[in-house]
């Protein structure tokens, strides 16, 4: 039975729809509301808080610090400078992916890693013989998503101590909410301008209140995780466990994922020194990838048509959604699969995530997905587009 | 006189006039759209009337923009974003209220406080209005059905369009021949019982027309509404970001994008006339620009009468435009606000003020709003339609502080003194509106910082919206379809050759649909006339 989060308090004063669900064994609110669309458009015209307390979180500390999570992240991270995050994933020796997160380096020897799943066994694997010191601080530390156009105005008017508007794209700092010390990161999963704030568990309902008080002028509003979902898959953000699994989970080796596969090719660095996977990533490289992830744009006016055949008006799920759908070829052959998809209510479009064989992920290349309509599995047309779908400009300007 | 030659010049960067720039440019013809103001967009606009407040000054909901065109002309990557509205609350003067909202179990304990019958028919009322709206999309879609032609293109379209209404049944055929000669509250009556429920749905078969909610015929407004409601599952139907000029912002830099060439402050004097035929325009400069085909964005009394000239016009077809109605029966009141009024029946902040407030508690309060109008004089108790857009778009206002639209319904063009009179009862009439409303929000006086109050003469002096009238032209019956603007002239084409039309004065209408910009390119292209 999932436990509350330190903000408990809070979100289930205000979620009058009950909908809740289990986020790494925490209760989560999936909307406030009966639709998350009042919270979709906080995270895109205004500000969206979200409890995001259920990240898994290390700290990782010492004077080999640096030295074990460049061996074991796939990125170089020890090049990072005190007050840069990195968003990496990293990978067992057979260079699968087993999860992606953020390494925040807040200190010279202190760095904070996050991640979907927990983590600390491979952390202590990775780490046999490194002169460091890890401790999982996952609830220890309580965690505030604040995203959107208006967040910087609204931690502007809550936060002492930093200077907001130094924080860059991902940068992160030490800061003050009222009297609370928190660390705030420019960092999220929804794409746009925002912020995440860290703070110890005793003192989550204080940064709440604040937040919620200081961002009320500027639309603040409690989020939950079905608009973060859309948010999501509009920033192209892909998912563990639904766009790809962790290698350390899964039985068939073909479901094992490598970063090559899942667009992270731009974070390979081959010729530094070695960490791990490094070997068969650079294998991969000459070889080729088997799978490649790609963002699809589904024909609007094709489905459009293809209820019209059924003398019905056009209709998506209202949620963003996690149910895989087969992807084909011109020739009908399955070529992949559409792992997240959703309607976009700000570009109007809908959008999936896919894997799909090598050979088919050029952008403009026009491959059909799977569509039921009275229970009748047809295909329409999707079109190859590179995510992101949705990268506004005030997400990493100053 | 300037040396290029364009292929078509459009007079006015409305949104219509700007789609047909667009939907042409696409087609690889070179464009100029002249406009008279500063800025794009005519009655699509919004303006900072105060010093961080931007208004929608005139429309404020985009409600039935057609998604094709959305996407033909890739909107939403030039900056066209829709927000929704939440809610629709609707006060009543005892301190009771209604609200309808995204949340239907909500909704439906909200009417069945007035009446549980109702409660229950009211999911089902939506539906078959949806459904009935979308089997008539198609009408709205494409160029008005010619009923006279004898053009076998024409026959087999009327025929498949016949097939398909056929296709629906008795039933559907009995509901839409009522709907179209029923007035709004007779229509709403065989469904529901509460007037309390059934006085704030009637309205919007009222808005924009000289005609009150007991009138036949305004049942069949109801219809457009829940045109909207369908796309609005994809949300074609809310508020624009940055307000409604924030949408002809968009088209604009997408026309551009396309290489239409758009001047601004470049008023036309008159058709430039070569014998019977339009061959440019005149500026009020003096200049003159030639072109194969000139497009009107204006409405149907400005075009013939002053961009064309009467001495130009048959006396026939003079009479003809003249019986146009456009009568304007409303105003805009605009407000900055210090911060958020509170409604006294749902005092505390909430999402239902992201939505609209409809101020029409019963039959007879908006029946009487309509009498005072009918005899020359502003309703002293409007119907109104308010949102504060800033909640949702806090782009429009500095942070804390709001921005309120109210549509105000009926604002009589020809008051009893003569329209020339309106500035002298302006105030009078923004008074009228404050008062109505402070008995719903009692802190609202105490909270504006500046109000702009618009009355239909100021449409027509500022918009160059003849009478006021905010469709181009009353939408009632007589003037839809194969009757817009004229009968035999409903496919953007007009007696005076090379002379076309594409605003909201020709079909399929009024509202930001976009739809007679687009069809008229596409005829025109159709018919190789440019």
């Amino acid at each position: 039975m999932p436990i509350p989060t330190p903000f408990h308090e809070r979100t289930q004063a205000l979620c009058s729809s009950y909908r809740w669900k289990d986020w790494s064994g925490y209760c989560a609110v999936c909307s406030f509301d009966t639709s998350h669309e009042r919270e979709y458009f906080a995270f895109r015209e205004t500000a969206g808080l979200l409890d995001v307390t259920p990240l898994y979180k290390y700290e990782v500390s010492g004077p080999d610090a640096a030295a074990l999570l460049a061996r074991m992240m796939v990125r170089d991270v020890s090049t990072l400078k005190v007050g840069r995050v990195a968003y990496t994933c990293w990978c067992d020796d057979g260079g699968k992916v087993i999860d992606d997160g953020t390494v925040a380096r807040l200190g010279a020897d202190h760095f904070r890693v996050t991640a979907a799943d927990p983590t600390l066994h491979w952390l202590q694997v990775a780490g046999r013989g490194f002169d460091v010191d890890i401790e999982d601080s996952s609830t220890r530390l309580a965690a505030l998503a604040l995203q959107g156009p208006t967040s910087r105005a609204v931690l502007r008017a809550a936060v002492t101590g930093a200077g907001l508007d130094a924080l860059k794209f991902f940068g992160v700092t030490r800061a003050q909410i009222g009297t609370t010390p928190v660390w705030i990161s420019r960092t999220g999963y929804t794409g746009d301008l925002g912020y995440e704030v860290w703070c110890e568990r005793g003192d989550a309902l204080a940064v709440w209140d604040a937040l919620i008080e200081s961002g009320r002028p500027h639309g603040i509003e409690a989020a939950g995780l079905d608009a973060l979902d859309v948010a999501r898959i509009e920033a192209g953000f892909i998912l563990l466990g639904v766009d790809y699994f962790s290698s350390k989970k899964v039985v068939l080796e073909s479901r094992k994922s490598t970063p090559l596969e899942l667009g992270f090719g731009w974070m390979v660095d081959l010729e530094r020194g070695n960490f791990i996977g490094r070997d068969a990533i650079a294998a991969e490289k000459t070889r080729g990838s088997i799978w490649q992830l790609v963002g699809l744009e589904v024909s609007w006016e094709e489905l459009e048509a293809l209820y019209e055949g059924f003398n019905l008006p056009p209709s998506l799920p209202v949620t963003a959604r996690r149910d895989a759908l087969p992807v084909y070829n011109d020739e009908g052959l399955q070529v992949g699969q559409a792992t997240s998809h959703t309607w976009s209510p700000i570009l109007k479009k809908y959008l999936a995530i896919a894997s799909v064989h090598r050979g088919y992920e050029a952008k403009g290349t026009k491959l059909q997905i799977e569509h039921t309509v009275e229970y009748e599995r047809r295909k329409v047309t999707a079109t190859v587009a590179p995510p992101p779908f949705f990268d506004p400009e005030r997400k990493r300007k100053p | 006189m300037t040396g290029t030659k364009y292929d078509a010049i459009v007079v006015g960067a409305g949104h219509n006039g700007l789609v047909c720039a667009a939907y042409l440019a696409k087609a690889g013809r070179k464009v100029l759209v002249l406009e008279r103001r500063h800025q794009v967009g005519g009655a699509t606009t919004s303006e900072e009337i105060h010093p961080g407040f931007t208004f929608s000054c005139c429309s404020y909901v985009v409600s039935l923009l057609r998604p094709w065109i959305i996407r033909d002309l890739d909107l939403p990557r030039y900056g066209y974003e829709i927000l929704p509205l939440e809610a629709t609350v609707t006060p009543f003067p005892d301190g009771r209220c209604l609200v309808r909202d995204s949340d239907p179990e909500r909704t439906r304990r909200s009417i069945a406080r007035l009446s549980p019958r109702d409660a229950e028919v009211y999911k089902r009322f939506g539906q078959e209005m949806a459904e009935l709206g979308r089997l008539i999309k198609p009408l709205i879609d494409d160029v008005a059905p010619d009923p006279l032609s004898r053009d076998p293109r024409e026959l087999l379209r009327l025929g498949r369009l016949g097939k398909h209404l056929r296709g629906q049944g008795d039933e559907w055929l009995f509901a839409n021949a009522k709907i179209m000669t029923m007035s709004a509250v007779d229509f709403l009556s065989e469904w529901f019982e509460s007037e309390e429920l059934i006085a704030p749905m009637a309205v919007s078969g009222i808005i924009g027309t000289f005609l009150g909610i007991r009138s036949p015929g305004t049942a069949y407004v109801l219809l457009h509404h829940y045109m909207g409601e369908i796309d609005g599952s994809f949300r074609a139907w809310g508020l624009p970001k940055g307000g409604t000029g924030a949408i002809a912002n968009a088209m604009a830099r997408s026309a551009r994008d396309l290489g239409v060439e758009i001047r601004t402050e470049a008023p036309v004097a008159h058709l430039l006339m070569q014998g019977e035929r339009a061959s440019g325009v005149v500026l009020e400069n003096g200049d003159e620009i030639r072109a194969k085909v000139v497009i009107s964005g204006l409405d149907p009394h400005r075009t013939f009468l002053k961009l064309v000239g009467e001495e130009h016009l048959e006396p026939g077809l003079a009479q003809q435009v003249k019986r146009f109605k456009m009568r304007g029966s409303s105003g805009k009141v605009n407000l900055a606000l210090d911060g958020l009024p509170r409604l006294a029946c749902l005092p505390e902040y909430g999402p239902h003020l992201q939505g609209g407030i409809t101020i029409a508690p019963s039959i007879d309060y908006l029946e009487r709003a309509y009498d005072e109008a009918k005899y020359g004089a502003f309703s002293r108790k409007p119907f109104m339609d308010i949102l504060i857009p800033s909640l949702t778009d806090p782009t429009v206002a500095p942070p804390g502080k709001h921005t309120m639209s109210i549509f105000v319904q009926y604002a009589p063009y020809h008051l009893k003194e003569g329209a020339a009179d309106w500035p002298n009862q302006r105030e009078a009439f923004g008074d009228a509106v404050i008062n109505t409303l402070s008995e719903y929000m009692p802190d609202l006086k105490s909270l504006i910082l500046h109000r702009q109050v618009l009355s239909p003469w100021d449409l027509e002096q500022i918009y160059g919206l003849t009478e006021g009238n905010i469709f181009h032209g009353e939408l009632s019956l007589e003037q839809l379809a194969f009757l817009r603007p004229m009968a035999g002239w409903s496919r953007y084409q007009t007696p005076v050759q090379n002379l076309w039309m594409c605003a909201s004065g020709t079909h399929p209408g009024g509202g930001i649909m976009g739809v007679p910009g687009a069809l008229c390119a596409r005829t025109l292209l159709g018919k190789r006339a440019v």
